[in-house]
């Protein structure tokens, strides 16, 4: 499998990470080789095979609707890099 | 004082009781031997000051008669562990100056037993890496070193931080966390016990998360009854984490009888690789000898989709890290890199905050998850998944452990992997397929290579089963005898 | 009542499929414990799992998980015993996580239907495609600073219902009806307040036009965010007659996400969703399975009460309404529950002519609702018997319900304060007639002569010098009996 520049520049794109044009083509090359590594799967036969996407078979155990959280916007925004006024700040977004 | 530092958990457990030492005399120590091997890079944060106060406060609990399980003794926690008011790194620098308000369920459990937290130990930035060179804050050093050769190792990754101080003797144990093998191939790279409880064991709330559905924290010990009573502290039910197990903590430390006789052993064909180090595959057979030795049955297994693992993992983790990583924006937390846009700001925070590997793989989780690519690889690693934890459903029908290498080499040296990402994967062969599968899994320290590295084997056992883990671990720990000590004359 | 759009060369029909997400009645979050309250300071509803911080998990709200059950019991939809979450992977600055938990392959409830009750008394069927919960993001404010904008997460984690309809409605109308319906149910079910103007119903609708007789599906655009009913409408029909122009000049449409600007009354593509959508859903590792079995399910079944088609179908039998009448009545719960008030041992058309009439007349020039109103449904009943045994008339009984509205009173106290009772004795009335035949016996004469339309004449005067309380009957009788030569 291998990756072209535009499909690494797209998923740049989706991860929002910002990638130099002179980076695009070296990373190609290095995810395509992990990529044709990982081809292998490919021989695997899976048609009847449930996927497993956990860790464990457990099902999903339920809280109670309580209200026990809240009320510490000071803590919620202690690490905030830019706060105004009890809200976290970040630059201006043109819907 | 040095003395002390030498000493078992249980050991400075009970001689704490006994009165022979104080809890500060003994946090002293460690805090003195954090000093001596600082070059070894194994703490990103020390906290000495409240590690003192701590074991202050631990000795007036153990004088008025109500010492905790940990009362008093000092621990390494690995950075991945947010705890509240401590900076909590994930050596990353995307998580630059991040003190968290909130103390994660593992850490908040040893403190309750009355543990010293002695600082936060060094590990591959965000956990994703075999060697701890991806650290932020620069590589951790395996405190071992070849015979007869001065060049610096690693000491394993991820949470190669822990597993150099707990060898270096910079505290009595440590937290790891494992997801492909990140407890027990360090543990096996400095010659000492490391043990990854079945998935759900360890509550996951407060852990910098990495792959949701491998990530399982642990104990990494000199001996494996510390591991056995580490891990009954650190684990159990936790109703803020939905993948917490609520199952009762069996009290593990009994679990280490000393008698495997008549237990099934299991030995999988599939882990006897051309790569396989000569030293390692010669330690593996004296170990199953030595089992059998014991009283154990030796049965040769199958593992069919073995091969199939590491690539699996290496769809899976990084499609789940990808996602898990989504959170380090420069909003409200951690690093920040000005931009003219939100999105401008987005991606020059990300591409300044995250490393090389992390970078890594977060494109290829993304690349894994992407329209037109799910099914082939994120859907397809699933269903293989699905097939390698059936291959140890059905091989426990007929054994009731499994022993392994834990790693097909000893420790390397910086350097030896960094331009070949699936050189450095490959490190993690052993371990991968029991993570996959959720399994309990624990490397003992069992020998040294011809190079005089540590070695240690590893043995699985099933889901929730890790009292016949701990009592198989405890008679390989026994026969192996290993003695080693990283500093050869240092006593 | 078809919708179609004339055009240059061809007519078009719109194809209309609504998505609305409605907040979830429930004290806490869905995956954490702060509280839901609307209005609340900024960022003090927030948990550290709502804020996204390292290392904080999701654990399900047992409430969420009812409502979406109820909900889709009220829909008549498949409830699915085991459903998963999975996380749509994107990035804005009002989604902590970079994700939001939601449900995709495997949603709560499946397939629904929808009745609605258009204005001329028909009705018309939407199917439910699906519901599935997920949480809502945080708001973003960008008119607080001029180059910044600021972000509250108090709504961040809010449960959602997302329920998705099919691509069955084919006017503003029936997408009006489909959001007034839908709201009318949450309500009954206790599931959502319905409030669009705060927030806790939002819809966006998917709309595309194609020409009359076509059955393809054309590109569709998704107007999202729309906050009343009357807007959708108004979006749809722009959004519907932008395509229809777009077509006729040889153009495309592209698929794309819009806004509408109500002041403007048009729609524009949104700016911030340049990005490609690749939303890279997978089921969220740090949620197991939610699977629940038939006995929950009935358990929850045997408490839900009687919602609106129902109510309908037995208000039309029961009380004899009309479909358009019945309709009306069961919008809303507290509307039907004051009607079944005012009716019970009356005339049910009567009671309905009432409610329906008068009091909505009086409570919409008010602007309050039927739970404000200061007609209370046993007054409203009591000035009923009133009328029917003859203590007023029915014109006497306008103006006391017009002083039940201003004074809230009681209609007999009324009546009696202001002396309004009905003459019914024979002697006033006749004392009444004999006044005005003396003081018009002009009038009189012309009558006896023939010119019998005079009678009319008559009762209006007599009625004004008995105060309009003569009780009509006993007037027309006497008052022909009396001009009889
Ligand atoms: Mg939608
Ligand atoms: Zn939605």
């Amino acid at each position: 499998m291998s990756l072209d520049d535009a499909t690494v520049r797209k998923i740049a794109t989706l991860a929002r990470i910002d990638l130099a044009d002179a980076d695009l083509a070296p990373l190609a090359k290095e995810l395509s080789g992990i990529m044709s590594w990982i081809e292998q799967l490919q021989e695997v036969d899976t048609d009847a095979v449930e996927p497993m996407s956990g860790g464990t078979d457990m099902t999903l155990s339920w809280r109670k609707d309580a209200v026990s959280d809240g009320g510490h916007a000071d803590k919620v925004l202690a690490n905030a890099p830019e706060a105004h006024e009890g809200f976290f700040g970040v630059p201006k977004v043109v819907e | 004082m040095t003395e002390l530092t030498q000493l078992s958990l249980s050991a400075a457990r009970d001689g704490l009781a006994k009165g022979d030492f104080s809890a500060v005399e003994l946090t002293q120590a460690h805090i003195g031997a954090m000093d001596t091997h600082r070059d070894l890079n194994a703490y990103i944060t020390e906290v000495p000051e409240l590690a003192l106060e701590r074991a202050k406060e631990a000795d007036y609990n153990i004088g008025q008669g109500r010492a905790g399980a940990l009362e008093g003794l000092p621990l390494g926690i690995k950075d991945l562990f947010c705890t509240e008011g401590i900076l909590t790194t994930a050596a990353s620098y995307i998580l630059d100056g991040f003190t968290p308000p909130y103390e994660s369920t593992v850490t908040a459990n040893l403190k309750a037993a009355g543990a010293v937290n002695l600082g936060k130990t060094n590990l591959d930035e965000f956990a994703m890496g075999s060697s701890n060179e991806s650290s932020y804050y620069g590589a951790a050093l395996n405190p071992w070193k070849k015979t007869g050769d001065n060049s610096n190792l690693v000491p394993g990754g991820s949470s190669g931080g822990s597993a150099a101080a707990v060898s270096a003797r910079m505290c009595l144990a440590a937290t790891g966390t494992d997801t492909g093998g990140s407890i027990r191939q360090p543990a096996s790279f400095c010659g000492i016990v490391g043990m990854k409880p079945t998935y759900g064991r360890c509550s996951r709330w407060g852990i910098v998360a990495f792959s949701s559905s491998l990530d399982q924290a642990g104990p990494m010990t000199r001996t494996v009854r510390d591991s056995a009573i580490l891990l009954s502290v650190m684990s159990g039910h936790d109703p803020k984490d939905s993948t917490s197990a609520d199952l009762p903590v069996p009290d593990f430390e009994a679990s280490l009888t000393g008698d495997i006789k008549g237990l099934r052993i299991g030995i999988p064909d599939e882990y006897r690789l051309d790569e396989l180090d000569a030293d390692v595959k010669a330690l593996w057979e004296k170990g199953i000898t030595w089992l059998k030795d014991a009283g154990a049955e030796i049965i040769d297994i199958a593992l069919p989709h073995t091969k199939y693992a590491l690539p699996t993992y290496y769809i899976v983790a990084p499609a789940e890290a990808s996602s898990n990583l989504a959170r380090y924006d420069g909003v409200r937390f951690g690093l920040r890199v000005e931009g003219d846009s939100l999105d401008d700001m987005y991606v020059k925070t990300r591409a300044a905050g995250f490393g090389e590997e992390v970078k890594r793989r977060i494109f290829i989780g993304t690349y894994a998850l992407s329209a037109g690519y799910y099914d082939a690889y994120y859907l397809k690693a699933q269903k293989v998944r699905q097939l390698i934890y059936q291959d140890f459903v059905s091989a426990f029908k007929g054994v009731d452990a499994i022993l392994t290498p834990t790693a097909p080499k000893p420790a390397f040296p910086l350097g030896e992997n960094s331009d070949d990402p699936v050189a450095m994967y490959l490190n993690d062969v052993f371990t991968v397929p029991a993570s996959l599968a959720g399994l309990p899994g624990i490397s003992v320290p069992a020998g040294l290579s011809s190079g005089g590295l540590p070695l240690g084997l590893q043995i699985l056992t099933k889901r929730w089963d890790e009292e016949t883990l701990f009592r198989v671990a405890g008679v390989l720990e026994e026969t192996a005898g290993f003695s080693g000590h990283p500093f050869d004359g240092e006593g | 009542m078809t919708f179609l759009i004339k055009g240059e060369t061809e007519t078009w029909e719109v194809v209309i499929g609504l998505e609305v997400h409605a907040q979830v009645i429930s004290n806490a979050k869905l995956f954490s414990g702060a509280p839901t309250d609307f209005g609340a300071e900024p960022n003090s509803q927030v948990s550290f799992v709502d804020a996204g911080m390292p290392g904080m998990l999701p654990v399900i709200n047992e409430v969420a998980v009812e409502q979406a059950v109820r909900t889709g019991l009220g829909l008549k939809a498949q409830i699915n015993k085991r459903s998963v979450f999975a996380r749509k992977n994107y990035f804005y600055a009002d989604l902590p996580q970079g994700y939001q938990i939601s449900q995709f392959e495997l949603p709560i409830v499946g397939e629904g239907t929808i009745i609605l009750d258009m204005s001329d008394g028909t009705s018309r069927e939407v199917g439910i495609e699906r519901l599935h919960l997920e949480q809502d993001a945080g708001k973003s404010i960008h008119d607080l600073h001029p180059s910044k904008s600021f972000i509250d997460l108090n709504r961040s984690g809010v449960t959602l219902m997302e329920i998705v309809s099919n691509p069955d409605m084919r006017s503003p109308d029936e997408a009006g009806a489909y959001l007034r319906k839908l709201r009318s149910i949450v309500r009954y079910l206790g599931t959502c307040d319905g409030n669009m103007d705060e927030g806790s119903m939002r819809c966006d609708a998917n709309v595309s036009v194609r020409p009359v007789g076509s059955t393809e599906l054309r590109t569709r655009c998704e107007v999202k965010n729309v906050n009343s009913v009357r807007f959708v409408m108004q979006a749809i029909e722009h959004e519907a007659r932008r395509h229809v122009d777009i077509y006729e000049s040889g153009g495309d449409i592209q698929q794309e996400t819009r806004l509408y600007d109500p002041n403007k009354g048009e729609t524009r593509q949104m700016r911030s969703k340049e990005f490609a959508h690749d939303y890279r859903y997978f089921p969220d590792p740090d949620l197991l399975p939610l699977v629940f079995d038939d006995d929950y399910v009935e358990s929850i079944k045997a408490t839900l009460p009687e919602l609106p088609d129902e109510k309908k179908e037995r208000f039309m039998s029961d009380y004899d309404l009309t479909a358009y009448d019945a309709g009306v009545l069961v919008v809303e719960k507290e509307t039907s529950a004051y009607y079944e008030d005012v009716a019970k041992g009356r005339d049910p058309k009567a009671a309905a002519n009432w409610v329906i009439t008068n009091l909505f007349g009086a409570l919409n020039k008010k602007g309050i609702s039927i739970t404000d109103s200061p007609v209370s449904a046993a007054n409203l009943g009591k000035l009923i018997d009133l009328i029917s045994d003859d203590t007023i008339s029915g014109r006497i009984a306008k103006d006391v319900f017009e002083v039940m509205v201003e004074e809230g009173e009681d209609p007999e106290f009324i009546v009696d304060e202001r002396g309004l009772k009905q003459i019914r004795d024979t002697g006033s009335i006749e004392a009444a007639i004999e006044q005005v035949m003396a003081d018009n016996s002009d009038k009189v004469e012309e009558y006896r002569g023939g010119k019998d339309k005079l009678l009319g004449w008559f009762v209006g005067q007599v009625m004004k010098q008995t105060g309009g309380k003569a009780n009509p009957g006993m007037l027309n009788e006497l008052l022909r009996k009396k001009l009889s030569p």
